[in-house]
């Protein structure tokens, strides 16, 4: 097995959402494609009470070398696949920095705040331009609404997984990805596939 | 993606650290394992349970962790290797037997209890750390400082248990046991494991049975021996290594995900050449003589630790020992204050706590771009609380808790419980849950506010739990109302799963960890057998279950009980389509105009229901919402239409 080198080691990509968005399975099926692939990878990711509707975040980090922590520093992130738009925001202002790469599906997903009235939630045109500003490369992902096309708005997550793979900013290509999602959704494998190869099409766009 | 019983020796697989832990624990060659759910340990026993079967050893998800942990030591009295996991608050519901098993000893087979501990509370109620307990208790202590460490150490564990004859406990934390990493797998063994309890006993013997705790002092003095043994093992424990120069400008002693941290901390800091790293794995009783060793190689040492200063305090205990004339070094850690004494760490905070001893800057990022970075961030990123699911019957449940106690009109107050009803102490149950403690804490607390009437206590009393924690400690407190004829209405909120755990199945549920159909341990039989008052609820049917509720708390006499009973949407979610295609209808919501100011998203906010700003109407998020409906019974105006799907 021929293990490429990585363009910075570690490679740290961070996977953002919200609780039940499938921010978990993303990180687990990138994660083993590397794996098979010969890298060190470590996820570090919120479990539990943040499922409920809180944001959530895998931290993955790709080496050929080291074990490295569950943890990104701040300011160290090296790509965002943000499956929300304001939960990108919120992990660029932590781990942000002027070479960060961001793939987004700008779908919103709106919050109740510490009162438990609705949060104000920002323009979304604005924000979106905010991000674009803050990172050296953005791609826009319609994740949601191609899944939506498709059936069923969870599949966005599938969809952003072939973005990532199509964006060529991890050592991974389609065929590497192909088996880790047959293995992973053995029931419903055509729609799955179906979905990760949208994505990649949509980031070559 | 690979099954922890993978027969693939050799190969690196991708494990969170519970499933690395499962692993080891198959590679000893384990017969049976028996857990409580508990974020972050849940899934060494769901992983486990999975494959038990093919594997042909026994899991069993227990009522509670004493059970488990009791169960486990039977199996290792009658020569079968056994395995008990839980959270750190688990190991407190244990500590009891804990304490008396130190005194007899484990069978011949090798008996271990894994700790999942949660710096932060991240899943828990508190942070509690589980080394001190090892101390108190005298049992052998390791934690594992990486993902392979994980599933090595606990393989080792079970041969170290049955060389000193105790149990020996695996501290692992969350960002070990919930983190994912490369692990390179060994053997399974293939072995046939045959049970047999040896009553054999010699009267003459000062301790004619084996499993007794008498005579108590001598056996405590035994402990002590035991353990002796296990520092002499430790000081040549492979899983204590240094990383770093000869000599140090500082040396780093730390243990578990710390390790990780501080490893990451002087590669971003480029101090290789000035810090060196002890890492230990044995944590008690500690290796003295390692540690003595390496404390010669620099003046200024550093504890990065989590939670509690155990290895600051122990190593200072071991340094005021040292003889006369000995070199004492200047420490640095929680109580210096270099280091939190609370919360969980992360590679920023060692990296500050080094950059201050040694003096070197640190920049992680261009100086303009991160404070446009956190302005921006701050300016446009809404709080985003965590709340009930969309669709979960305890959004419903506390809305008709907060219409009933509101009726009632005589300040009624709600005792909370361990779970995910936990969030309604916030806007997710409307700020009705007033106390949170441990497992079964709330009913207790009711059967104590029950009996204040001769202090003119009037307030209604509602102890709210699930119904896994039913079972777990609530049946006690519930027997002592009954017995003491205590004033109090016990809610059961039975969604039949253990559901902020993962979902696992428990004595109410009819299903087995293994998967297989079993007795159901009915609530509602039980609590009439003690010949208390049940009523049994549909918390989507907010009219009833606020009628039942008043008229519950209401009637004055001893624990009353309520089952709220509706299945998790999680659950239900996975197996069926949405009932309802639920909608506004533009014309009746009235928007802005309307006497509800916003009811529907102000107040009973289901992540469902979006207000629009452009309309100033409310809006269903297609997305979000399951289709329960319950919303379409809230509006005073009758504009949330459920038409069935």
């Amino acid at each position: 097995m021929t293990t490429k080198q990585l363009v910075k080691d570690p490679l740290n990509l961070i996977i953002t959402g919200v609780g039940g968005q499938g921010n978990v399975m993303i990180s687990l099926v990138i994660g083993n494609a590397l794996v098979r692939g010969g890298y060190l990878v470590t996820i570090g990711e919120t479990y539990g009470a943040s499922q409920r509707g809180g944001p959530v975040m895998s931290h993955v980090r790709i080496s050929k070398e080291t074990q490295y922590s569950p943890f990104i520093p701040d300011g160290h992130a090296d790509i965002i696949l943000g499956m929300e738009p304001v939960e990108t925001l919120r992990m660029i202002g932590q781990f942000g920095n002027p070479d960060i790469v961001t793939i987004i599906n700008p779908r919103p997903i709106y919050s109740i705040d510490a009162t438990g009235s609705q949060a104000e939630y920002p323009d979304l045109d604005k924000l979106m331009e905010t991000i674009k500003e803050l990172s050296a490369k953005t791609w826009i992902v319609s994740a949601t609404e191609e899944a939506q096309k498709m059936g069923n708005p969870i599949f966005a997550n599938v969809v952003l997984i072939g973005a990532i793979v199509g964006s060529g900013v991890l050592p991974l290509d389609e065929k590497s990805l192909e088996p880790v999602l047959r293995e992973t959704f053995p029931k419903e494998v055509e729609a799955n596939m179906a979905a990760f190869h949208k994505g990649v099409e949509l980031v070559r766009q | 993606m690979a099954s922890i019983d993978i027969d693939a020796p050799g190969t690196s697989q991708l494990f969170i650290g519970n499933e690395a832990i499962a692993r080891g624990a198959l590679e000893a060659g384990i017969g049976f394992a028996a857990a409580y759910p508990g974020t972050p340990s849940s899934e060494i026993m769901g992983s486990l349970a999975s494959i038990a079967k093919k594997m042909g050893i026994y899991a069993e998800w227990s009522i509670n962790e004493k059970v488990a942990m009791e169960a486990a030591a039977g199996a290792s009295f009658a020569g079968i290797r056994a395995l008990a996991s839980m959270k750190q608050n688990g190991v407190n519901v244990i500590s009891d037997f804990l304490a008396n098993l130190v005194m007899t000893g484990i069978g011949k087979a090798g008996l271990v209890l894994v700790s999942c501990d949660d710096p932060s509370a991240i899943s828990s109620s508190n942070e509690q750390d589980t080394r001190p307990l090892a101390k108190w208790l005298d049992i052998p202590l390791v934690e594992p400082g990486s993902f392979q460490e994980a599933k090595d150490m606990t393989k080792w564990l079970f041969d170290l248990a049955e060389e000193i004859g105790t149990i020996c406990i695996l501290r692992s934390v969350t960002r070990i046991a919930h983190a994912r990493g490369n692990v390179k797998l060994g053997k399974l063994p293939k072995k046939e494991q045959k049970a047999y309890f040896d009553q054999i006993h010699d009267l003459r013997n000062l301790m004619p049975t084996k499993f007794m705790t008498v005579p108590s002092a001598l056996r405590h003095a035994f402990a002590h021996l035991k353990l002796d043994k296990a520092r002499e093992t430790f000081e040549s424990s492979p899983f204590n290594y240094y990383l770093g120069p000869d000599k140090a400008e500082l040396l780093i002693i730390t243990c578990g995900s710390c390790w990780l941290y501080s490893q990451d901390a002087v590669k971003a800091l480029k101090v290789e050449d000035k810090v060196g790293i002890l890492k230990l794995g044995t944590l008690w009783p500690l290796p003295e003589k390692l540690i003595e060793e390496h404390l010669n190689k620099s003046r200024n040492i550093l504890f990065v630790e989590e939670i509690d200063p155990f290895l600051e305090r122990s190593v200072m205990e071991m340094v005021a020992n040292l003889p006369e004339g000995s070199r004492r070094p200047t420490f640095y850690g929680k109580r210096s204050g270099h280091m939190n004494a609370y919360g969980e760490l992360n590679p920023d905070l060692v990296i500050k706590a080094i950059a201050s001893i040694l003096s070197v800057g640190y920049q992680p990022r261009d100086i303009e771009y991160a404070k446009k970075a956190e302005e921006t961030a701050k300016s446009y990123v809404p709080e985003r609380m965590m709340t009930f699911c969309a669709g979960c019957p305890h959004r419903a449940t506390f809305w008709a808790v907060k219409n009933a106690l509101k009726l009632d009109g005589r300040d009624g107050l709600v005792t909370g419980d361990i779970g995910c009803y936990a969030m309604a102490l916030g806007p997710a149950g409307f700020f009705q849950v007033r106390t949170m403690h441990c497992m079964g804490a709330g009913t207790g607390v009711a059967s104590g506010l029950g009996k204040l009437g001769q202090f003119g206590f009037d307030q209604p009393v509602l102890a709210v739990v699930g119904d896994s924690t039913f079972y777990h400690a609530t049946i006690p407190a519930l027997i002592n109302g009954i017995y003491n004829q205590s004033n109090f209405v016990l809610m059961i909120l039975d969604n039949n799963a253990t559901a902020m755990t993962g979902f696992q199945p428990h004595p109410g549920t009819g299903m087995t960890a293994m998967g297989e159909p079993t007795k159901v341990v009915s609530m509602e039989a039980l609590c009439r057998s003690l010949g208390v008052h049940v009523e049994i609820c549909d918390p989507f049917d907010l009219e009833n279950s606020t009628e039942t509720l008043l008229k519950m708390i209401a009637d004055g006499s001893g624990p009353r009980v309520v089952i709220m009973r509706r299945e998790c949407e999680l659950v239900r979610g996975r197996k069926e389509k949405p009932p309802y295609k639920v909608h506004i209808d533009p014309d009746k919501c009235i928007g802005e105009a309307c006497g509800c100011d916003s009811l529907c998203t102000r107040v009973f906010h289901c992540p469902g229901l979006i207000w629009d700003k452009k309309t100033g109407k409310s809006k269903i998020d297609e997305v979000i919402c399951t289709g329960c409906g319950v919303c379409a019974d809230i509006c005073p105006q009758g504009a949330i239409i459920k038409e069935a799907a």
